[in-house]
């Protein structure tokens, strides 16, 4: 085992990290930890845009775009954190162009900008041009410009290192009112180098949880085979809370049967969707901005059609997205990977042909809690000296209940900024927290256990019967009886996980022991999600119960906390949801109150 | 601005139109056997390669990653290969598939001859780790000698700097790249000669050095004037055909070479 010393060291390689490094890297002594190379991170699968009111081509203002962004997320979102996004946001884009970033441009040389869901003019009175976009491959444009500026600045990458743990240690402190409570410090990290099976361990004053997001729960995603929820995992078994957990996000175009993305930008260049009967059916659901309604009441419109019979093909599981009515020309300009998708992956021609869509669980809106300075918080009020998270991995909360198409290309960018500020601040201040002894031995048996393990069950049937389970019970459409079902699958999952067989035994490159760990985080991160959701019994945002179809502000209008607690067990809770502490936070409002959401 | 009022005066589209009756058309999707013959090596146990081959039923929609995928899940746990978007953005699972280099994501096995075994081997001219999971390091490390990042040395302006739609044109297809390697290891003298900068690195000095915001054009040119530099290139196209994003690569390699010649950007 070999021990680094670094002040800040980064975990996860995406938009947040990287961003994050270039702002650390400069002020103090940084290391990147990143299980993939950089440039295969999951940023680089963003296609439409990132949305910020510089005004371009019409009028707007950060205080519309805050607006859009809380009402998005129907009223669950932190609007302090809102408003610093919406605002940070401008810089944001021009920070990026001035790294290099190839963006669009206007007849004036400007940042060109196009219309998305969910973001409009003057507090929902039509779709506005907000999003600063390049083609339909701005996340790519995105990572490479950040990669690009992590070589400019020599940021320090350990590449294929597999972060397994969190090094916390828990001290004695007292509260102003004299209460004294355990307060968790941060002391480092313990990685997996991929290459060689030898674990590293890297001591650091500051830890910032860069780790993306946890799609893989689901069948049907958008998202990367490596996004296994880490980040999230490690804190959690830590003893460090996740927020909001219930609500995941399903993306409305993902092409049917694969759940590859297709840019919520097609129709925003002016793509509709359309059901068996031809219809456009948006204008039922959203008759003001119709195929431009945040994606999750999209989502679920698609899915109605598709559970009312009006479904498109031979098993009538699907709708249409329609681009027939655009110039090729135009689509070629604005659309060219995604109608490549379509050509590749399902061999239909969008110029001529209605491409065949259905939602595709795509990002994670809940996370490891963080204030506004991305601190991550032990609870509601106590932060975790060093320790700081942005990005999907993270829940500051900017995307309340249902995150709007862009927001989170320009979550990356502003919330990665602010933790590679304040982690380098910190560090510079802070001494080093002691290593606890033994520091890698929790990952030590984690491995150990994973590796020796011989029960006969294997790790890819398990996530098969896990992420068929997700979708079938817990995708749009939710009820108390669907959420047992997968509570009920999880708890037997759980015990079978304990019985599973490995049959790579080798030190290098070891992906078979790899995805056996993934696949502990994503079962842990299942169950909080779902226990998170029987608990809410009410329907906001990504979050529909069919048993409680309203929003109920009065009763859950607040953030979910979840603890890993061992004390709750079978006696003191349903017998599912053992192990899990459910909590809450208070919303932060500023300046808008709940109103019914319509669009 | 004329791009809004073109945007706002055009027809919305029709709310209801008649749909193509063969649109979901397909019904059963076909199935067939497939046979994946798979270059192995694992220098833990030992320093020989050997084939080894793989049978099982797959799908018309499936890709050569899907059956990657299957042979790990189901039949042989320590069979080990990078991948992860699974749809040909991020660049991992770069391979050589029938003795040609493709991201195993966006192969269908169905476009492939599935009478016989398909060869799947790890890309050339880059040191084999563990079946097909080669060294990146020298290839990175070629990629940032180039300077691959914008180097502007005017005084940042408070907004953007302008660029018109030509400009961002100009170098717009080099953009794409994904760092995926394909093209590098398809090509002879990267495989004879492993001081070679290979295509991809310069594809990625091509997108600075026609980026009309860039000042350090001069220095890359320079770099790329070295005999390991682009005048290594012979022109076999290979790496054109390689790349996966569909970028002319020859095309921006003669580019970089004339731009030498003329020293105009």
């Amino acid at each position: 085992m070999q021990v680094h010393k670094y002040d800040v060291v980064i975990v996860g390689a995406g938009g947040a990290g990287m961003r994050a490094a270039i702002e650390s890297g400069q002020r103090a002594h940084t290391a990147v930890l990143t299980k993939l190379y950089p440039t295969r991170s999951h940023t680089g699968a963003a296609q439409g845009g990132m949305c910020a009111a510089l005004a371009n081509v019409e009028e707007d203002n950060w205080e519309w775009h805050t607006f859009d962004t809380v009402k998005g997320g129907d009223y669950l979102v932190d609007q302090d954190a809102a408003e610093i996004m919406a605002k940070e946001a401008i810089d944001a884009v021009i920070d990026l162009e001035k790294m290099g970033l190839p963006f669009n441009r206007t007849p004036e040389g400007r940042i060109d900008q196009r219309r998305f869901g969910g973001h409009t003019r003057d507090h929902g009175k039509a779709p506005v041009r907000r999003a600063c976009y390049a083609a339909d491959r701005t996340g790519h444009m995105i990572l490479q410009t950040l990669y690009q500026n992590c070589v400019k600045h020599n940021v320090e990458f350990y590449n294929e290192y597999y972060v397994l743990d969190l090094l916390t240690v828990d001290e004695e402190a007292t509260r102003e009112d004299g209460t004294v409570y355990l307060q968790k410090r941060i002391a480092g990290v313990v990685s997996y180098d991929l290459a060689t099976g030898e674990l590293h361990v890297f001591q650091a004053k500051s830890v910032i949880l860069a780790t993306g997001g946890a799609g893989k729960v689901f069948k049907t995603t958008s998202n990367a085979h490596t996004l296994t929820g880490d980040g999230m995992g490690i804190a959690f078994r830590k003893g460090i809370p996740l927020e909001d957990m219930e609500f995941f996000q399903f993306h409305p175009t993902g092409l049917a049967g694969l759940g590859i993305l297709l840019s919520e930008a097609a129709r925003g260049e002016g793509a509709i969707l359309r059901n068996s009967e031809g219809e456009r059916f948006m204008e039922r659901y959203a008759p003001t901005i119709k195929d431009l309604a945040p994606r999750d009441i999209v989502a679920r419109s698609m899915a109605n059609e598709v559970r009312e019979g009006r479904g498109c093909g031979p098993n009538k599981d699907y709708v249409l997205l329609d681009l027939t009515h655009l110039e090729p020309a135009h689509i070629d300009a604005k659309l060219p990977d995604i109608t490549e998708f379509a050509r590749t992956y399902l061999g239909v021609e969008p110029y001529t042909e209605p491409v065949p869509v259905f939602p595709t669980a795509h990002y994670a809106m809940g996370g490891v809690p963080t204030n506004i300075t991305t601190e991550v918080l032990q609870d509601n009020d106590t932060i975790i000296p060093g320790l700081y998270a942005a990005g999907e991995v993270a829940c500051v909360s900017v995307h309340g209940s249902n995150r709007l198409g862009t927001n989170s290309l320009l979550d990356i960018n502003v919330f990665g900024k602010r933790a590679g500020v304040a982690a380098a601040e910190y560090a510079k201040g802070a001494d080093f927290v002691d290593l606890p002894e033994n520091p890698e031995a929790d990952t030590v048996a984690l491995l150990e256990h994973v590796r020796i393990s011989d029960g006969g069950e294997k790790v890819a049937m398990i996530r098969k019967e896990l992420q068929d389970t997700m979708d079938a019970n817990m995708q749009v459409f939710r009820t108390a009886t669907s959420i047992d079902k997968v509570l009920a699958d999880i708890a037997s999952f759980e015990e079978r996980y304990s019985r599973i067989t490995v049959q790579d035994k080798g030190k290098r490159f070891n992906l078979d022991l790899l995805e056996a760990v993934e696949l502990g985080f994503l079962l842990e991160l299942a169950k909080v999600m779902t226990v998170a959701a029987l608990h809410r019994q009410e329907s906001r945002g990504g979050h529909y119960r069919e048993d409680f179809p309203d929003r109920d502000d009065e009763k859950f209008m607040k953030h979910s906390m979840a603890f890993k607690d061992v004390a709750v067990t079978t006696e003191s809770s349903a017998e599912n949801i053992a192990g899990i502490r459910l909590e809450t936070k208070p919303v932060v409002v500023t300046r808008y109150q709940p109103m019914v959401r319509k669009y | 601005m004329s791009n809004i009022e073109t945007a706002e005066t055009a027809p919305e589209p029709a709310s209801k139109v008649e749909l193509p009756a063969h649109l979901g058309g397909g019904g059963e999707i076909p199935t067939f056997e497939v046979t994946l013959r798979v270059r192995r090596y694992d220098p833990e146990f030992s320093q020989e390669s050997k084939w080894e081959d793989f049978t099982m039923t797959m799908y018309g929609t499936d890709r050569v990653l899907d059956a990657l995928h299957k042979v790990k899940w189901e039949q042989d746990g320590s069979l080990s290969f990078r991948r992860s978007c699974a749809h040909g953005v991020c660049g991992s699972d770069a391979m050589r598939i029938n003795g040609r280099n493709r991201l195993a994501c966006k192969t269908l096995l169905k476009d492939l001859d599935t009478s016989k075994p398909i060869l799947v081997e790890p890309i050339k001219g880059l040191p084999v780790e563990k079946d097909l999971i080669v060294d990146m390091e020298p290839f990175f490390q070629s990629f940032r000698e180039v300077m691959p990042f914008l180097v502007n040395r005017d005084h940042a302006p408070t907004k953007e700097r302008l660029q018109s739609a030509e400009e961002r044109a100009r170098f717009d297809d080099t953009t794409k790249c994904i760092l995926c390697a394909a093209c590098t290891s398809s090509c002879p003298v990267f495989w004879t000669d492993g001081q070679y900068f290979g295509p991809a690195a310069i594809v990625n000095a091509h997108r600075f050095i026609f980026d009309s915001r860039d000042d350090a054009g001069d220095m890359r040119l320079e770099i790329l004037n070295d005999k390991e530099g682009v005048w290594r290139c012979r022109t076999t196209f290979n790496c054109t055909e390689a790349c996966p994003r569909g970028i002319q690569v020859t095309q921006a390699i003669a580019e970089v070479k004339q731009a030498i010649l003329s020293r105009q950007i």
